[in-house]
């Protein structure tokens, strides 16, 4: 276990570059920002004394190689700065949203896998027939629907027509008081206070937008589980295990299935940091307070705080997904991990 | 106790059905073991594969019947065939490696079966699985029930899959080339250990394998097979001094046995002149090391080794894997940098240029190679014609017709018809594309030609038809060839001295007659034990110890 431990250090220290990397990019990049805060939260009555205040206020008359000192010394202090269009701190936002975020992709993922890896395999199992043809059929709607499109067709069936899901209007409807914030994830947090009306709750408000995230990410998940299935099948092992007269389920699990999870692993971690990312359509369309649309809007405004807390957030994550799906693959696979290779 | 009639077996291909197995019938007693012998294509494995019904997808028994014990295995259904695999009949495979999954203890795998049939329960099963491993004389089988085949050598992942094979204990093993892929030292011990096990248990083997050597020295009877169909017969004695078929001669011929010249392998080959070698040194390998950053610590690939090759000789550098040979052949071939000693050529150092700059060394022309898969050494997509011209175009000033007259003159020395010359690399067979790979070795007029396993990949009559090439051109172009081979029959053929490598030092050096007829390292001799067809026929001179 102590060569595990080493193997966890190893890959936190090769994040250090990683994140100073993103340091830096973002910083440069959100300069690189066509626009003027400054000009922009003076609003559209100032004139040019004003303007060069609000840009004194903000810091912005230093030089780039002056602001990113600030910068960076704020960060050390866990200070992410202020929204400028919020007003709040950056941090505060952050602590707020990505909760949010990650409880709506997660449980799309978690949807998506149930049905995609089932899918998958069953196609696997018997290419060419009815079954490999439907996979194909949810796979090919899956990546052709777009995701705003699949929310709202959702949103007209089942809140307008069938008037089964609640409005689309956010985590929770105001007749509910928000948990204590605890994980932020309010599936978790209301279980945990027993408050099982808010649990039922969130999860009304939680159905639609997760069914339209895991629709989208159904394709890649669902396409890999074939393929590797597929692999593993017809390979040698399998028919060693089909000439030893194993029973059909211990070949496909036992033999087959654990094999082709391994692949499965890897599109399942590039799924999630991307569908982190295009989260922002179906935040939208739901009115979801998640980092997505945070982002967008801050971006909009060159809200410079607001974008750099933004991308920093999401290096860390992927920085900590990698390691997750590094620590997935060593616990199925035996021949990696002792020695980080 | 198996009985096959007039079986039929089709695959579904994009092209139409093909017949891989056409009307072949077998009869197996208890306690007899068959050899079923043929060259690739000729349906023996399919016709094996069929008797456990685990044929790949695509191909099924069109008709025919498969009588084992009574039963008809063509017509059972899926769960009484399940219950008959690995309980009533068993399978081991080639490439063990693969053969395992790769994710699971060993242990664990044999457990899978025991419970299957079950012959054990939660509770003695690891216990069983730990005897099994122990029946196949897996030493400190306790800790090997915690392995996994990655951490095992071929030669142990195979009696592992032999100890998955007969946990249950069947009645019939079915050994699909066994030995292929494993070292010849461990080619021997496998083999000696299912014979053991058939004999303690009286079981049945149908032995099936492309080298009539092999299943001559282990089987009661043989079957020959060529196309799907049964072409001969018989005792291995009779059946390999006394052949009637012309394609079981053409087979007996192609086999090298010692006492054989390297003509004797085809039909109409035409004895060669004695080389014609100088006195003059060609290459000089000085006191060579390789050492490789490894996992754990680092890897003595090569421990010093040190040869002189004259020119016009042949020199076969033999050893098993491990033994650096292919490392010492890529030093050579400056494909690698060692990290001490020098390789001398015309007597002027080689490794003094680095790997990397030796292409623009006027010698690279001198010294070219000839790889071991002739396949993967070959880049699909260019025709046989591009991979020819292709070290022209890089390392000489031709111009483009002189470039195509010299590809058509390279192409009619190697015996490549010069229609073939637009096809790709799948469109070729074996042989053709081993021919492509020495024209291109070939294209640049070496004085040196390093053949790394050159036919290791082939079938024997393939084989004995490229190795005839090789001597023919040894003799018309007077070249100078190190050739690198784990099968000392063939490098007894071809060359006129050995230099036997084992984990990275030299075992034994001297001509190859009498390394080969009176060996003096316990290791060369093993080597030549493992070489066994010296038993099997009376009038060859048997090698003596």
């Amino acid at each position: 276990m102590a060569s595990r431990a080493r193997i966890v250090g190893g890959r936190l220290l090769q994040a250090i570059p990683v994140v100073i990397g993103v340091v830096i990019i973002t910083f440069v990049l959100t300069r690189a920002l066509p626009g003027d805060p400054a000009a922009y939260f003076a609003g559209d009555a100032a004139d040019e004394a004003s303007i060069q205040q609000v840009r004194e206020a903000l810091g912005l008359d230093k030089s780039m190689p002056e602001q990113f000192l600030r910068y960076v010394g704020d960060l050390l202090r866990g200070d992410l700065g202020t929204s400028l269009s919020t007003g709040q701190s950056v941090l505060d936002d952050l602590a707020r949203r990505l909760p949010a975020s990650l409880e709506l992709t997660l449980t799309a993922l978690i949807l998506s896998c149930i049905v995609a890896i089932p899918l998958g395999v069953m196609a696997a199992t018997a290419p060419g027939s009815w079954k490999d043809h439907l996979c194909r059929v949810f796979v090919t709607a899956g990546v052709s629907l777009p995701t705003f499109f699949t929310g709202i067709l959702l949103i007209y069936i089942f809140y307008f027509v069938l008037e089964l899901a609640p409005a689309p209007l956010g985590r929770l409807d105001f007749i509910f008081i928000e948990p204590d914030p605890v994980t932020g994830f309010y599936l978790i947090d209301s279980a945990m206070a027993r408050d099982w009306e808010t649990f039922w709750g969130a999860a009304k408000q939680l159905v639609l937008p997760a069914c339209t995230m895991a629709l989208f990410t159904l394709a890649p998940i669902a396409r890999m589980t074939r393929a590797a299935m597929l692999a593993a099948l017809s390979s040698d092992y399998i028919r060693t295990a089909r000439a030893a007269g194993l029973a059909r389920r211990t070949v496909l699990m036992r033999y087959a299935f654990r094999n082709a999870m391994l692949p499965v692993v890897t599109t399942l971690g590039m799924v999630f940091s991307f569908a982190l990312g295009a989260n922002v359509l179906v935040e939208k369309v739901f009115a979801w307070p998640g980092i997505g649309s945070y982002a967008v809007d801050a971006l909009v405004a060159s809200d410079y705080a607001a974008v750099q807390g933004f991308v920093l957030t999401m290096a860390l994550l992927f920085v900590a997904l990698n390691l997750l799906i590094d620590l997935a693959y060593a616990a199925i696979d035996p021949r990696i991990g002792f020695d980080g290779a | 106790m198996l009985e096959i009639r007039d079986l039929h077996v089709t695959f579904e291909t994009r092209n139409g059905a093909v017949d891989a197995v056409r009307g072949v019938d077998l009869d197996l007693a208890k306690g007899e073991t068959l050899g079923l012998v043929g060259e690739s294509g000729s349906g023996k494995s399919v016709t094996a594969f069929s008797i456990l019904r685990i044929l790949d997808s695509g191909g099924q028994i069109a008709s025919g019947t498969l009588t084992y014990d009574g039963i008809d295995l063509s017509q059972a259904n899926e769960a009484a065939l399940n219950d008959l695999r690995g309980r009533e009949i068993s399978m081991i495979f080639q490439n063990p490696r693969a053969a395992l999954n790769p994710i699971r203890k060993i242990g664990h795998q044999i457990e899978d079966v025991l419970r299957r049939h079950a012959r054990a329960t939660r509770y003695d099963a690891r216990q069983k699985a730990i005897a099994a491993l122990q029946e196949v004389k897996i030493h400190d089988a306790e800790a090997r029930y915690h392995a996994y085949p990655f951490e095992l050598s071929g030669g142990m992942c195979q009696r592992v899959v032999i100890a998955i094979a007969l946990a249950c204990q069947p009645r019939l093993l079915i050994a699909d080339e066994p030995t292929t892929g494993l070292d010849v030292t461990t080619q021997k011990s496998v083999m000696d250990l299912v014979r053991q096990l058939s004999i303690a248990r009286k079981m049945s083997v149908i032995l099936i394998t492309h080298d009539l050597g092999l299943a001559g020295e282990y089987c009661d009877q043989l079957v020959v097979m060529k196309d799907g169909q049964l072409v001969e017969q018989g005792a291995p004695a009779t059946l390999t001094q006394t052949p009637q078929h012309s394609y079981t001669r053409r087979l007996v011929a192609a086999t090298p046995l010692p006492g054989k010249a390297i003509h004797d392998l085809i039909e109409d080959g035409t004895p060669h002149d004695t080389p014609q070698i100088s006195q003059e040194t060609g290459l000089s390998v000085r006191n060579l090391e390789m050492t490789f950053a490894g996992k754990n610590g680092p890897v003595h690939a090569l421990k010093g080794i040190s040869f002189d090759l004259k020119w016009g000789g042949a020199l076969g550098l033999v050893g098993e894997s491990g033994s650096g040979k292919s490392t010492a052949s890529s030093i050579i071939a400056r494909l690698l940098d060692p990290t001490g000693g020098e390789v001398l050529f015309d007597g002027a150092s080689i490794t003094a240029t680095p790997a990397r700059a030796f292409v623009k060394d006027p010698r690279r022309s001198a010294i070219q190679m000839v790889f071991q898969d002739a396949t993967d050494s070959l880049n699909p997509r260019h025709s046989a014609r591009q991979a020819i011209a292709e070290p022209l175009k890089r390392l000489t000033k031709l111009g483009r017709s002189d470039r195509m007259a010299r590809v058509f003159e390279l192409a009619e020395k190697v015996g490549l018809p010069a229609p073939l010359l637009d096809r790709l690399p799948h469109q070729l067979s074996g042989g053709q594309k081993a021919r492509v790979g020495i024209a291109r070795a070939l294209a640049l007029e070496p004085k040196l030609l390093i053949l790394d396993e050159p036919t290791a990949a082939l079938d024997v009559s393939i084989q004995a038809r490229v190795l005839n090439l090789l001597a023919d051109l040894r003799e018309s172009m007077g070249l100078t060839y190190l050739f690198v081979s784990h099968d000392l029959a063939v490098v007894k053929l071809l060359c006129d001295e050995v230099v036997v490598l084992r984990q990275g030092q030299i075992e034994e050096a001297g001509p190859a007659e009498d390394v080969l007829r009176s060996p003096k390292a316990d290791y060369t001799k093993a080597l030549l034990r493992g070489a066994r067809w010296a038993s099997l026929m009376d009038d060859v001179t048997p090698v003596t110890f």
